[in-house]
Order: structure tokens, then sequence, then C-alpha cells
């Protein structure tokens, strides 16, 4: 069952500064993909499309067989529903002000879920390995590993269909990653994942399918085992020959 | 598995109290000259406008600060200026906290150019002297009359107002909180009350509490001009002007609104400083 | 032999906290070692205490010995002739080590003409000139002149990197210490740096203390290793050897890490 369908999308804040070209991609439920490039190959604005906070300049998006209409108020409800994000920066990620209860809370509130959302928010917090009380504090009590299990719980209380991560790990360290790597892990059985990131281990761990992107367009895609044991376009290759390994 | 369990949090660290010895100082202050001015709305200890006594009495046990050049009550006239100060130094503030928030908002989220525009026409108006912009505007209302004054303030002061609004709000528009709140469906509105207006407050608040005694010190200057209302209805500011003249028979004159005035800016500072500190997660553990 | 850098039971508290505690390890001219930590381990603070630019808040005690000088307790102005000849720093975030209001040629001729003029020589503005290409062209930075004329804003973060390396090595330090030199930039660009660092600092026989919380990053450069955890050094070695057989747990658990991200990559996970 096709979840996303990018056909053809491209989008340029003006002529001359064009970001993406005629970029195609198909996301299936249950299928985790990752969106592979480095700065400036466009994964940004992608994402930000399918979040549905810019519009293609030409191109189409659809969900579910729906296209995406963004001016449309009660269409976007249901969109964000169904699609939530984790994004890179635990620092900047959580309002400062609010209590980590409140966090977690507002996708349950602004999209209108009914329901308890109590046990909502206690269900997340399980879900994402916090304790019950971490609901009472604020963001600044909790290191940077947790506030991100915290972002993870906001986006998946309104246990949306599609989650996508926007390098949600390359701002931790080692051992945390590996943590919150096995924690996406976990949540991709119930959840389709889409996760973009410059880390080709990260990907490899999480993602069946795998999409590089280089500046601006598609170079190779497909099944990330294949690739990755025979990469064809000259960018993966070089890229696959720029993770330092350690030492056999 | 090792000893560095990352699932629990922090532990607690010990509780540090955001109560402070400004906001008890401050609260005090403000206090009794807030519970001055309710009370002059029932009762004083003379009829403010009724001759009292002779004409300049020396503090006496009949009247607390003597009197004035009528033979009014001081006590009393400086009671009916604290009301009159709070008065204008709330409407003050408030006229241009809505003034300049609004502006100040739209201006965070206008398109480039509109942006512009709006920045350029707020640096001019704060280039203008606060009370120069004052005096137009009680000049253009036809006389002089407390409420033009507290008009005339609360316009000049949205200005500055609406800068540091605009200054915060892009600064905290830049980060991801935001976008995590519009992708879990808040409107744009929602994004501003619930993330915007909370997180700009402790600035704008220590801003508000300096432009309360800004205004009360700016309406007292536009009293000592002669654009103020006249006793028995006299802001301090009427009073130091009409103590000019007496100052040396009878300091008391302008000593009394003088202390009057400073402890009031002072305890406002204060309790803005206590407030902000309160209302500052980051100042305490919670539990 | 004196080592170049000696660390000896160096602790770094700030009022209550101790952020470091009996730390000690030395290097010697022409080696290199790297400093292994997550958040908190105090790596970045070592690397300051030992350039002696800590924050007045912080107080070291302990001895840290820098070319044959001691940097711990010595007032600043002893201290400011070791950096640049004795030690130089490269940074982590390239565009906030880079002054924005001056045009890189200007920057890279800063250290360089300090440099000269402790070696007693005053170029003129022309030969300052030329060096200062020569060193652009020697972190492999496509038309130096170019770059020179710029802004640190309109180059690449590899690029101000690669810039910050040269303002680096103009110092002519025995010491350079890389303090997480490429975390901020992509992958191919990391690897680019990494060569190039690797490349330089052999050529030009300096010591090299490398400090990273990327296991296979930081094995790509160094010989040894010592691994910090919350301002202790709890495993130290060669790196093979402590890659293959760590000891301590935590050394186990970074490697584990490591290693399984590498095996997703293999495909033998």
């Amino acid at each position: 069952m096709t979840l996303i369908d990018m056909r053809d999308v491209s989008f340029g804040y003006s002529r001359q500064r064009q970001v993406l070209h005629g970029v195609s991609l198909t996301v299936r439920k249950g299928v985790s993909v990752g969106l592979v490039g480095e700065s400036g190959s466009g994964k940004t604005t992608l994402l930000r499309l399918l979040l549905g906070l810019a519009r293609p300049t030409s191109g189409s998006i659809s969900f579910d067989g729906e296209k995406l209409d963004i001016s449309s108020r009660g269409f976007m409800r249901g969109y964000r529903r169904s699609v939530q994000a984790v994004f890179q920066d635990p620092y900047s990620s959580l309002d400062p002000r609010q209590k980590v209860r409140d966090i977690i809370c507002e996708p349950l509130q602004s999209l209108r879920i009914p329901g308890f959302h109590g046990e909502a928010v206690a269900a997340a917090l399980d879900a994402v390995g916090l304790p019950a009380d971490a609901a009472n504090r604020y963001p600044h009590e909790f290191s940077g590993g947790q506030r991100q299990r915290i972002a993870i719980a906001r986006a998946i209380v309104a246990r949306p269909q599609l989650v996508l991560a926007d390098e949600a790990v390359s701002a931790l360290d080692l051992s945390t990653r590996i943590r919150i790597v096995e924690l996406f892990k976990r949540l991709s059985q119930t959840m389709t994942l889409v996760f973009v990131s410059h880390d080709l281990g990260v990907v490899a761990s999480l993602c069946e399918e795998i999409v590089i992107l280089e500046r601006g367009q598609i170079v190779e895609s497909g099944n990330t085992r294949a690739i990755l044991d025979a990469p064809k376009h000259p960018y993966t290759q070089k890229l696959l020959q720029s993770v330092p390994r350690m030492p056999a | 598995m090792t000893a560095m369990d990352e699932t629990t949090p922090l532990p607690a660290a010990p509780r540090r109290s955001r109560w402070s010895l400004a906001l008890t100082v401050g609260l005090i202050l403000v206090g009794i000259h807030v519970a001055v001015a309710l009370l002059t709305l029932f009762w004083t200890p003379y009829d403010p406008s009724a001759t009292a006594g002779g004409r300049l009495e020396p503090p006496s046990l009949a009247h607390w600060v003597g009197t004035d050049r009528l033979g009014r009550d001081f006590f009393t006239l400086i009671m009916i200026g604290s009301r009159i100060a709070l008065t204008v130094g709330a409407g003050a503030v408030a006229i241009g906290a809505v003034i300049g928030v609004t502006i100040g908002l739209l201006a965070a989220f206008a398109t480039r150019l509109l942006d512009d525009a709006l920045a350029a026409t707020l640096d001019i108006l704060i280039a203008f002297p606060v009370l120069l912009l004052a005096m137009l505007v009680v000049a253009a209302s036809e006389g002089a009359s407390l409420w033009s004054a507290i008009l005339a303030l609360g316009i000049a002061m949205s200005a500055i107002v609406a800068r540091l609004t605009r200054i915060l709000a892009k600064r905290i528009l830049q980060n991801d909180y935001i976008t995590a709140s519009r992708t879990s469906g808040t409107s744009w509105p929602g994004v501003v009350v619930r993330h915007v207006l909370p997180n700009i407050w402790p600035t704008l608040s220590v801003n508000f509490a300096l432009q309360f005694g800004i205004a009360v010190i700016a309406e007292s200057s536009l009293s000592y001009l002669g654009l103020g209302a006249p006793p028995p209805n006299a802001s301090w500011g009427r009073l130091l002007q009409e103590a000019q003249g007496t100052v040396y028979t009878a300091p008391i004159g302008a000593i009394a609104p003088g202390i009057a005035l400073v402890t009031l800016v002072i305890g406002v500072n204060l309790l803005a400083d206590g407030l902000r500190d309160i209302g500052d997660p980051t100042r305490r553990v919670s539990r | 032999m004196t080592p170049l850098l000696s660390v000896d039971g160096l602790t770094l508290k700030t009022g209550e906290k101790t952020l470091v505690s009996d730390l000690s390890f030395s290097l010697g001219a022409g080696e290199r070692m790297g400093l292994i930590g997550e958040s908190g381990s105090g790596k970045s603070l070592t690397a300051m205490a030992v350039t002696g630019l800590l924050p007045k808040s912080i107080v070291p005690t302990g001895s840290i010995m820098l070319d044959g000088q001691q940097v711990v307790g010595t007032p600043e102005r002893a201290l400011n002739g070791l950096r640049g000849s004795s030690v130089a720093v490269v940074f982590q975030e390239p565009l906030t080590a880079l002054d924005p209001l001056m045009k890189i040629g200007r920057q890279v001729a800063g250290p360089l003409a300090r440099r000269l003029a402790r070696e007693g020589r005053s170029p003129s503005r022309r030969e300052m000139e030329r060096d200062v290409l020569q060193f652009l062209d020697h972190v492999a930075l496509p038309q130096p002149e170019r770059i020179a004329n710029s802004y640190p804003h309109e180059i690449s973060g590899g690029q101000r990197q690669r810039v910050a390396i040269a303002m680096a090595l103009a110092c002519r330090p025995k010491l350079l210490i890389a303090d997480e030199p490429t975390t901020a930039l992509d992958v191919t660009t990391q690897a680019e740096i990494l060569k190039l660092l690797d490349g330089l600092v052999r050529e030009l026989g300096m010591a090299l203390l490398f400090i990273s919380h990327d296991l296979p990053v930081v094995a790509t450069v160094v010989d040894r290793v010592t691994v910090l955890r919350n301002g202790r050094a709890v495993e130290e070695g060669p790196v093979r050897t402590v890659f293959d057989q760590p000891r301590h747990d935590y050394t186990k658990t970074l490697v584990d890490a490591a290693r399984a991200f590498d095996n997703a990559l293999e495909g033998t996970a």
C-alpha cells in the first residue's frame, strides 16, 4: 500500500535557485526509507515538502491516493494526524517554557483528537523509554538523548502512520545514538519511517530502502542492501568510501 | 547495563527557590502604593479640596506632611497621587503593550518588504523624544487631562515595545519547536499564543516595568510643565511643580512627592524582576 | 627525552562540581593521540586547559607541562607566547572560529605574521600575500586568490575548516589540537579534511591531539587513544588494542556501537 507518492517534484526559490529537480519517490506502508544526502542535496527541502510546510513549484505529492492540499485546513488536519516529524536539534525542538506533558500533548490538542490525553501522553512516554514522572518536568532537566526521546514521544502520541525523522540522531553522542536508533527500530514495527540522514551507517541500520540525493536529484534508489553491496552511481560510491570505518 | 543508564531523568537538583528578595521588597513597596490608592477611592484623611488648615504648615500630628499653599492636607494629596501614578503607569504600559506587541508580531511575520518598512517607521518614531511626542498628543487633544496624557505616553512607548517584540519574536520563530508546533497541527495564531508570547514575555515584562517607571516620571514632567491636571486630582509631578516656589521655606512639599515617586518606581522594577524569575522554569527543578 | 606535552593529575573544578578528575597522559613530539569522549566527558575542557584558555570560573589543579613550560597557574602573558608557537587549535565550528567581518586572506595573515615576527623576519606585504596564498593552496583550497578575497560566509563549511587548519598551520606549532574538527561537516568533506590533516601533520612533523566522540574517525588519524568518561580516563592504549580488546565496560559500549553501525553498512549485522 502506497503512503506517499511523489511525482516529478521540483522546488525552487526563484528561477536561478532550484533546489529540487524532478524528484520522484514512493513510500510504501511498512517499508522504511532512508533519504541520504549531504548539504545542498535538497533533502531538507524534500522533507519540508513532505511535511506540508511548502508547496512544490511543479509536480505532485499524494498521500494515500489523495493529492496534498496545503491550503485546506481540514485536509491538513487529517494529514498531520497521519504524518509527524522528529527534528535534528534536541535543544531547539522543545519549548523551554513548557512542561513535557504539554509538549507531548500538543498534537492531540491541535488536531482535536478525542479521548483522554493523559493516557496517551503516558503511553507515549512509556513507548520511548522515559519514566512517567518526566511529564511534570521541563526540557532543561534532560540530556540531549532524553530530549530526543521526548520529541519522538510527541511525534508518535497521535499514532501517525508515517514518521519523518530529519537527522534525528546526528546531534547525539555515539552511545546515545545507537540507543535512539534502536528505539526507532522498535517503532518502525508499527509505523513507517522516512529517515533523512547523511550518515549511511544509521540509514543502513534502520531502512529497507534507500534514496541517494545529490544536488536536488535522485542519483540512485532501491533496496538498501543491494545498493550498499553494489553501488552503481559514482556519488554513491564516493559516499560509501568516505565513511570512516573501525579498524578491522 | 552500565551505571550510565540514559533512560532515567537526571536526579533532581537541590530545590532552589524561585522566590527572591527583590520579589519581597517589590511586593511590599508596590503593595503599599496599591493599598493606598484603593483606599482613596473610599476614604481620605481629609477632604482633598477642602481647606483643612493654615497655609504651608509644617508636618504635625494633625497633618502628617503639613499643608499645601492653599491649606489642603498634603498627605491626602500624596495619597491621591498614588492612585494617579498607578493609573498612569498601568494605563500607558497597557496601551503601549497592546499596540506595540501587535505591531511587533505583525512585523515578525511580515514579508521582507513590509517588515523593512515597519522597522524603519518604528526607528523614526523611537527617535522622537517621548516627552515631545506626548506633548503633541496632549496639545492635539485640546487641553490637558489625565487620559490624554496616558494615551500620549502609551502611543509614544508602543514603538519601543514593537521593535523589541519584533526582534524577540523573530528569534523565537527560528527555533525548531515552532516548526514542530506547526507539524503538530497548530495554527499560526495558536503558535503565537502557545509558544511565541510565553517566550518573549520574560524580556518584555522587564521592559514593561522599566516603562512603568518612565511613564510615571514622564507624566510628572508633563504635569510639571503645566500640562497635567491641577489639584486635588494632582499627580506628584504637579505637586512638585507647585512646590517650586516654596522649596526653601517648606521643603517637605518637594521631598514628600519625590519619595513617593521613587519608592513606587523602584518597587515596580523589583517586582518585575521577581516575577520574571518566578516564571522562569530553568531556575528550578520541579517537585 | 621529555615529552612535548605532559598532563599530570589534572583536575578541573568549578565551584562544587568536578569536571575533570585526575587526568594524566603525555604526548611526545610528532606523536598522535586521540582523546575519545562524549558530551560531559571533559575532553574539550582538557584541550582548553592545555592551551591555558579555561574560563575564569574553572579552576585547574595538577600539572600541564607544554614544551617545557608549566601551564597551570601561569600568568596570561607567559602563556601567550606558547600559543601559536607551541600549540595551535582547530575547533569544531568553522563559522564561529573565523571573524565574520574580516577577509580570509587577512585572517590567515595574522598568525603567519606573528610566527614570522617570532622568527625575526618582517616580510613585505607582497611576500605575505604570496605566503598566504601558498598556505591556502597547501590545504587544497581551489582558487586561493578568490578565497583570500572572500568573507567566511561566502565559502562553504568544508572550505572554512580548511582555512582554520591553514591558520593553525601557519603558526607552525609543535602541537596541533583538533577538537571535533570534522563533526560539523558532510561525510565526503570529512573524509577529505581528515586526509588533509593526516598528511600535513606527518609532513610537518607536528604532534597531534585529536579530540572526538566518533571512534572510526579517531582511528584514522591517531596511533594511541585515551577514553574519557565524566572527566576521568577509563582506558588508554594503542588504537588497535583498545578497539579490538576494550577492557573497560564503557569503552566496550562505544566500540560495540561503532561496530554495530559498521556491520549494518557491511551487511554483516
